[in-house]
């Protein structure tokens, strides 16, 4: 294990509790965390196990993946300024909760917005194949993204444009800003199964993306399989951002930051650099979902506003600094 | 023992014959120059011997399973591209790969052998073009592979490293392995190979010696120009002089 994981670990185990400690009903964590695992009557073990649990496994699960698979796609297109929006899966499932709040399903069944996000990340998926193929170049798979995410914003934006009903519209709005607020483990569940497979996906990635440290020519002469490695990375980046985005709306800026912050401590190799950006994206969304709270906790602030509010001078500081490195 | 066989190889890109039958092999305490003009496509000859791409005919590399391939030959692009800050020894280390050990006795020869001591815990994309080509050279050498083949190694390098490079294959073919480079330089290639391959439009014009491979004929066919030659107590001497008429 690397000092990096054996510093992260603990912080997110830390936040893990001090998120579970957190909440409009004020008890303890000596009280709450029996009740938590040992169950009971009352309200105290409902509201650990239905309110509470969900929304830190939820921040885990999102954080999670979301820095695994912002390694994966800066480590495999070899870029620091990728992250896992940029295949327009995210895009694509955001149209597809928009579609189900729009017309209405969301209210008449409470599963049909995450479901409906599923549904859009799967055809986004299925069109990104279709568009980049097999044997695609980075810069077509690339190009694809784009494309994609350009015609689902726009057809959100549609949607929204449209909206006979400013009730709707706001709904759609909020939604999009992403937030673990209200979530059950229903949303838990439903999210897991496919966060299961990207990760299993993205598991194995870590040599390939070493060896493509040194270009695509070489990679190929170590024996990596890259047509193989762009199917997984692709894959298993679009399953764990739609079961994400499905379940939480858009959370934007982890997976473009995180990776970026972690690689020094992993002395610049991708490969290693996946578990540890897991578990920096994990602790970046347990610290935003406990600061929403404690910040305004009246308010309602919206997960992925803080995290663009943090992550964008990241980003700032990114191109300042490789401004720097042109000059 | 042959470490490269190619019968009769063709490689067509986008409907245009890159080269046709192409037969060479390749062997133990061998340092093989392939010269030719720009687009003879030494290149794609080096890429389809090791299978990257698509070729008709055979090569002994381009049968083999990834993995085996991996431990049958190193190659080093033309690019040099190292698109992460990693260390140098981290650098040198990923010719472990192909071998899923994380041996340090091979890591460490190769860091001694290219010199990188002192430069072994630096950001290699902190290097200069001529550290950063000993480092990748330095993870070729890692991976223990019988053939090492090579895209241009001298390009862009000064003279002392250059030769320097050029030393390091003949150190390699005197341990028992083969080399394979492809060379602009053919000042370079006379001095320092053991065997020249003459690629130019699309066929091998000539394969053998230097001194047989560089005649004025074979000079003015393949490249189009003449070279003034001596034999010097170290070796033969080539210089380009002008375009052939």
């Amino acid at each position: 294990m690397t000092r990096a994981l054996a510093f992260l670990l603990p912080l997110v185990l830390a936040l893990a509790a001090v998120s579970l400690s957190i909440g409009p009903a004020d008890v303890s964590l000596p009280e709450s965390l029996p009740a938590l695992i040992f169950g009971g009557d009352g309200p105290l073990p409902m509201v650990m196990r239905e309110i509470r649990l969900p929304r830190v496994l939820l921040a885990l699960m999102i954080g999670g993946t979301l820095g695994l698979a912002g390694a994966a796609m800066q480590g495999y297109l070899r870029n620091p300024l990728a992250e896992p929006g940029l295949l327009g899966v995210s895009a694509s499932a955001a149209l597809g909760a928009v579609l189900a709040i729009q017309s209405g399903l969301s209210v008449a069944f409470a599963l049909a917005l995450p479901l409906s996000a599923l549904a859009g990340a799967v055809i986004a998926v299925l069109i990104l194949i279709m568009l980049a193929g097999p044997r695609a170049e980075t810069l077509t798979l690339i190009l694809a993204g784009v494309a994609l995410s350009a015609v689902a914003g726009a057809l959100t934006q549609l949607v929204l444009n449209l909206s006979p009903n400013p009730f709707a519209a706001s709904e759609i709005v909020f939604w999009m800003m992403g937030s673990l607020a209200d979530r059950s483990m229903l949303h838990v569940w439903l999210a897991l199964p496919f966060m299961a497979v990207g990760v299993l996906l993205l598991a194995g990635v870590g040599r390939g993306l070493d060896a493509l440290t040194l270009g695509e020519d070489a990679a190929a002469s170590m024996g990596i399989d890259l047509g193989l490695l762009r199917l997984r990375v692709v894959l298993g980046t679009a399953c764990v951002v739609g079961a994400g985005t499905a379940v939480a709306g858009a959370i934007g800026f982890v997976g473009l930051v995180v990776p970026h912050l972690l690689r020094g401590a992993v002395g610049g190799r991708p490969g290693p650099l996946l578990w540890v950006s897991a578990a920096g994206g994990a602790a970046m969304l347990l610290a935003a979902d406990i600061a929403v709270r404690v910040v305004a906790p009246d308010r309602d602030l919206k997960l992925g506003v803080l995290t663009a509010l943090v992550g964008a001078p990241f980003f700032l500081r990114l191109v300042w600094r490789s401004r720097g490195e042109r000059a | 023992m042959s470490f490269l066989s190619l019968q009769k190889l063709s490689v067509t890109l986008r409907g245009r014959e890159v080269f046709s039958d192409i037969t060479l092999e390749i062997g133990a305490h061998e340092v093989v120059g392939l010269i030719g003009p720009n687009g003879a496509g030494k290149t794609s000859l080096m890429r389809a011997a090791l299978g990257l791409i698509p070729s008709r005919g055979e090569s002994s590399l381009a049968g083999l399973t990834p993995q085996q391939r991996a431990k049958a030959v190193a190659w080093m692009p033309q690019a040099r591209e190292i698109a992460w800050p990693v260390k140098v020894e981290d650098l040198v280390a990923l010719g472990r790969l192909p071998h899923g050990d994380h041996a340090q006795g091979p890591v460490e020869a190769a860091i001694a052998k290219m010199g990188l001591e002192g430069l072994r815990k630096r950001r290699s994309t902190n290097l200069s073009g001529g550290e950063q080509a000993r480092a990748l050279l330095a993870r070729a050498l890692a991976q223990e592979t019988p053939l090492l083949m090579a895209d241009e190694p001298t390009a862009g390098l000064d003279p002392a490293h250059q030769i320097a490079t050029m030393e390091v294959f003949g150190a390699l073919a005197a341990e028992g392995h083969g080399v394979l480079l492809s060379l602009h330089d053919i000042g370079l290639a006379a001095r320092h190979c053991t065997r020249l391959v003459l690629l130019a439009e699309g066929r091998l014009l000539a394969d053998g010696p230097p001194e047989e491979v560089l005649s004025d004929e074979l000079l003015a066919r393949g490249f189009g120009i003449t070279a003034y030659h001596a034999q010097t107590p170290d070796g033969p001497v080539f210089q380009p002089m002008h375009r052939a008429r």
